[in-house]
């Protein structure tokens, strides 16, 4: 798959979606000192301070070091590295949803990023949720009307009796993350990152979602994906980008960094 | 990756950018972009509207019955307390003091929800603003249109209490479509800023509800005004009649009350409803415009 797709392309048609350069991005914390964020002490005297600046009882966290890559169209990425090493941060970054330190990042359009705990509207019903999430993307009424059976046959929501007309906050986690990728896999999306939330799927829906996953692909949008399962980034992606402690460890064909990735973890 | 040579090959990553046309991710858009934006969503902006509305009571048993019973209780708790005990209604007539009364509890009403649900806003629906990309304003200026739903219930409540008390339909009574708009189109000023605010200091929702219980008693909504501070200086009086809140409850009041008359209201009453509403409104939508690109981050 990962061959047709970049060698079937003559040269300079290869049309970069997303560029990274030298991305660094820090978080800052408010009150990571002793006296913890509930005391009321430590909240008063925060207040006090704040015109002297971000310096005092603010912890700086560089969780993103450099990074540099460029994303073309038709690619599926995955992105792998330990527990915190910045896999979210970045993709978070890609969004538009977290300021760069330094750096910048450029995009084809407006990327969509779909999270764990995205939760969409908790007193709403799933049905609401469906046609809300699509108008807030910015498709129109007939086109949430002509894909909403797609939608809820693909969340699987309703396999198991009538959930759909259910509020979302009534949804088991798992039910959740499949209404929601749903959602947000209908749209046919320039940039689309998916930060972990297969995982919580079962089997069935990993499955369903891979294949679409792969539909994305073609239909010219790249795809980010986070995930532990090395098994899933092996059947969806052709390329992997390897994040240690915020640095670009290793960027390449899935095999070869995979590879890498699993010796150096041990498994 | 074997990559063969491509004529981008060279080019840093600024220039091949803008080759390709792409933008800094996360940039605010301009203004008019930013309203063209807006405009493209705006059936989400009315269902969402919608869908908040009908899921506000939708744990309740009696469910929707609230949205008619909830005012009505509260105009029953302002009349007892204010109109019977405290008698705040001197130098009115029962026939006055009571739709009086009621009136003013929901039109401030209207503007202390606009604005009580503008600061959680945005932080209220993170979810939302994390997940989906649409223009953050749509989140405020929805919740307003929420509000303006909530008062077309309580406004039949209003014009059953009017009318018992012996005020009758009639051409003025249109007059309350314009006040209406007016104060829709500064309460949702008032959310946009309250929303860039409350997003980012949490606090607030806190803090506000004191700051609107003391607007709403500096604006006569069960006492009238000029004759509570008539030994006062004039200028104190002056100031608090014409504060949005006050300007916009007594045109509703003017428009439905048959005795309240233009004697109660004061000078150029509709220009100062007119340049509240322009003022905060534009004010209000720049202002949250502004930090655009910031909500829902960190």
């Amino acid at each position: 798959m990962a061959d047709d797709i970049d060698g079937a392309r003559p040269t300079g048609s290869r049309i970069p979606t997303v560029i990274a350069d030298d991305v660094h991005i820090v978080y800052r914390v408010n009150g990571g000192g002793v006296a913890g964020r509930g005391s009321a002490t430590a909240a008063l005297s925060r207040i006090l301070r704040r015109d002297k600046g971000e310096s005092r009882g603010v912890r700086k966290v560089h969780a993103v070091r450099g990074v540099s890559f460029t994303a073309y169209r038709g690619e599926a990425i995955g992105l792998i590295g330990t527990n915190g090493s910045g896999k979210s941060t970045l993709l978070r970054a890609i969004a538009g949803l977290l300021p760069t330190e330094h750096g910048k990042v450029y995009t084809d359009g407006q990327p969509s990023l779909l999270g764990v705990n995205a939760a969409l509207m908790g007193d709403l019903t799933g049905e609401r949720n469906v046609i809300l999430g699509g108008l807030a993307m910015g498709m129109s009424r007939e086109e949430i009307k002509e894909r909403y059976q797609d939608i809820v046959d693909f969340s699987g929501i309703n396999e198991k009796g009538d959930f759909i007309t259910l509020p979302m906050r009534t949804y088991s986690s798992g039910m959740g993350a499949r209404l929601r990728f749903a959602i947000a896999a209908a749209k046919n999306h320039d940039v689309l990152m998916i930060d972990e939330a297969l995982a919580t799927g079962d089997r069935k829906f990993q499955i369903r979602s891979e294949e679409r996953i792969r539909e994305l692909r073609k239909e010219a949008g790249t795809v980010f994906l986070v995930s532990h399962s090395n098994k899933s980034i092996r059947d969806t992606c052709d390329r992997v980008l390897w994040l240690e402690k915020g640095e670009l460890l290793m960027d390449g064909p899935t095999d070869e960094v995979l590879r890498a990735y699993e010796r150096e973890t041990g498994r | 990756m074997s990559v063969p040579p491509s004529p981008d090959d060279g080019l840093t990553p600024a220039e091949l950018a803008a080759k390709y046309g792409l933008s800094v991710s996360g940039a605010r858009p301009g203004l008019a972009e930013y309203v063209r934006q807006l405009w493209g969503r705006r059936h989400f902006i009315l269902t969402f509207s919608q869908a908040k509305l009908t899921a506000q009571y939708s744990q309740a048993r009696l469910g929707q019955l609230w949205q008619v019973a909830t005012p009505l209780l509260n105009a029953a708790v302002y009349f007892a307390i204010f109109g019977l005990i405290l008698e705040a209604g001197r130098g009115m007539d029962k026939k006055v003091y009571v739709p009086f009364l009621v009136t003013g509890v929901f039109v401030f009403m209207f503007t202390q929800t606009s604005v009580m649900s503008g600061v959680k806003s945005i932080s209220g629906n993170l979810g939302l603003v994390r997940a989906l990309h649409f223009p953050r304003a749509s989140l405020p200026i929805s919740l307003a249109l929420q509000q303006l739903q909530q008062l077309l219930y309580s406004m039949l409540v209003l014009f059953v209490i009017v009318a018992v008390f012996g005020s009758y339909p009639s051409l003025a009574w249109l007059l309350i479509l314009p006040a209406l708009a007016l104060q829709f189109t500064f309460n949702t000023g008032l959310a946009l800023i309250m929303a860039r605010l409350g997003s980012k200091t949490p606090d607030l929702a806190q803090l506000m509800p004191f700051v609107m219980r003391t607007w709403m008693y500096a604006s006569g909504v069960m006492f009238s005004i000029p004759i509570m501070l008539q030994d006062k200086p004039a200028w104190i009086a002056e100031v608090l009649m014409y504060n949005p809140a006050a300007v916009y409850m007594d045109l509703i009041r003017f428009a439905l009350i048959e005795g309240y008359t233009s004697d109660n209201l004061p000078d150029h009453v509709w220009l100062a409803a007119l340049l509240w509403a322009v003022v905060v409104g534009v004010a209000g939508f720049v202002f949250f415009w502004k930090a655009e690109e910031r909500y829902g981050r960190g």
